[in-house]
């Protein structure tokens, strides 16, 4: 595949995103995803997934059904969403206003060797969200957009949303978050409220 | 065709669908994710039925473990309905339960094991509960109707309270043979 020179970088796009993130709440699909939603700085309402490829999305609508006042926002991988490509179709029939989901498309499975992926083969994940059902899709190649994607992801009306965020193959530094679940699960939830027991 | 999808005698039986229903609400189970399957049609209407449930109808199984660990992780308890031939399908997901401690409650109704009609359905019947073993996940039996309602809350209380993954195989033999002829 060839790609524009212009595509965007990975870890300013994720900055972007979570400017001013407010009360949002996020989930990030293992591999690259998680390393760039750390990258831009920890935060006790981030659950970095290391595994449970293609659950990102799902764990995304179990939160959003639980916390419908706050915004939830998964970010994750073209490769992670393909695996979990049916939540998509869950997702949009049970329509949760305030779920909104990034996928980072690079075309590629970048922590296993840079095969190319479905989505670099020309499946339109935005298309299928489309076809699924949901009512905000947008496909996104500069910074202006994701500026937009962002606002429109603390609006908890007209939701679910998806945003396909067109990326660069680039290689950027892994930047590790804590790997221990039962730790981010308390922090997660403690940041919310729940006492652990 | 209409396929029958409740034995004949369902009637006569202990209501076992809205003692579990009702069980757990008792333990304040807020979301219910599900594949439907005939043996738990009953509760899925009951859960749609009730505007204080989210019920969330899935196309894959191992999407209800993820969703019930994001449900978790907003204070909410969820329940995930299934059949057993789905039980493989959510393998590599369970791993999210021990990686995380997560809770997990799940009834999944059996086929392939008692007078099974369906030589497809064997395969997956035989290694249901060993599917669920060797993921970590602890294994409940109900084989009788009258003991829903204790079978679910000391399954409930074990994973919301202990955080535990359990799953409860409710036996064929107590589902009843499904009926294969058309009716009119």
């Amino acid at each position: 595949m060839t790609q524009a020179s212009n595509l965007l970088d990975r870890r300013e796009a994720v900055k972007a995103l979570l400017a001013d993130r407010g009360d949002l709440l996020v989930i990030s699909g293992l591999g690259s995803a998680s390393y760039d939603v750390f990258n831009t700085g920890d935060h006790d309402g981030n659950f970095y997934l290391w595994g449970a490829m293609g659950g990102a999305a799902m764990m995304g609508l179990g939160l959003a059904q639980a916390q419908p006042r706050r915004p939830v926002l998964v970010i994750t991988g073209d490769g992670e969403q393909l695996m979990g490509v049916g939540s998509l179709l869950t997702i949009a029939a049970h329509a949760p206003a305030n779920l909104s989901i990034a996928v980072l498309d690079n075309g590629h499975f970048g922590e296993t060797g840079m095969q190319r992926s479905h989505s670099g083969l020309g499946a339109r994940l935005d298309v299928i969200a489309k076809g699924a059902g949901f009512p905000m899709v947008a496909e996104i190649n500069d910074m202006a957009d994701i500026a937009a994607f962002r606002s429109s992801v603390k609006n908890l009306s007209a939701g679910p949303k998806l945003a396909l965020i067109r990326i660069a193959t680039t290689h950027v530094d892994r930047a590790l978050p804590p790997r221990d679940g039962a730790f981010l699960k308390n922090r997660f939830r403690q940041h919310l409220g729940f006492a652990v027991t | 065709m209409n396929i029958a999808a409740l034995p004949d005698d369902i009637a006569s039986r202990p209501d076992w669908p809205g003692a579990i229903y009702r069980t757990l609400k008792e333990h304040g189970v807020a979301q219910i994710s599900y594949v439907p399957d005939a043996g738990h049609s009953r509760l899925i209407e009951l859960s749609h039925a009730d505007p204080a449930i989210k019920t969330t109808v899935l196309t894959t199984e191992e999407e209800g473990v993820a969703l019930s660990a994001g449900a978790w992780l907003g204070g909410e308890r969820a329940a995930l309905l299934m059949q057993s031939s789905g039980v493989g399908n959510c393998i590599n997901m369970l791993s999210l339960l021990s990686s995380c401690r997560f809770p997990l409650l799940t009834l999944v109704t059996m086929r392939g094991e008692w007078a099974e009609f369906n030589p497809w359905q064997i395969p997956m019947g035989k290694a249901t509960a060993q599917a669920f073993e060797i993921m970590g996940v602890t294994v409940f039996r109900l084989e009788r109707a009258e003991d829903a309602a204790e079978v679910v809350s000391a399954a409930a209380s074990l994973a919301f309270e202990s955080d535990q993954p359990i799953a409860i195989l409710i036996s064929q033999r107590m589902l009843g043979h499904k009926k294969w002829t058309e009716t009119k």
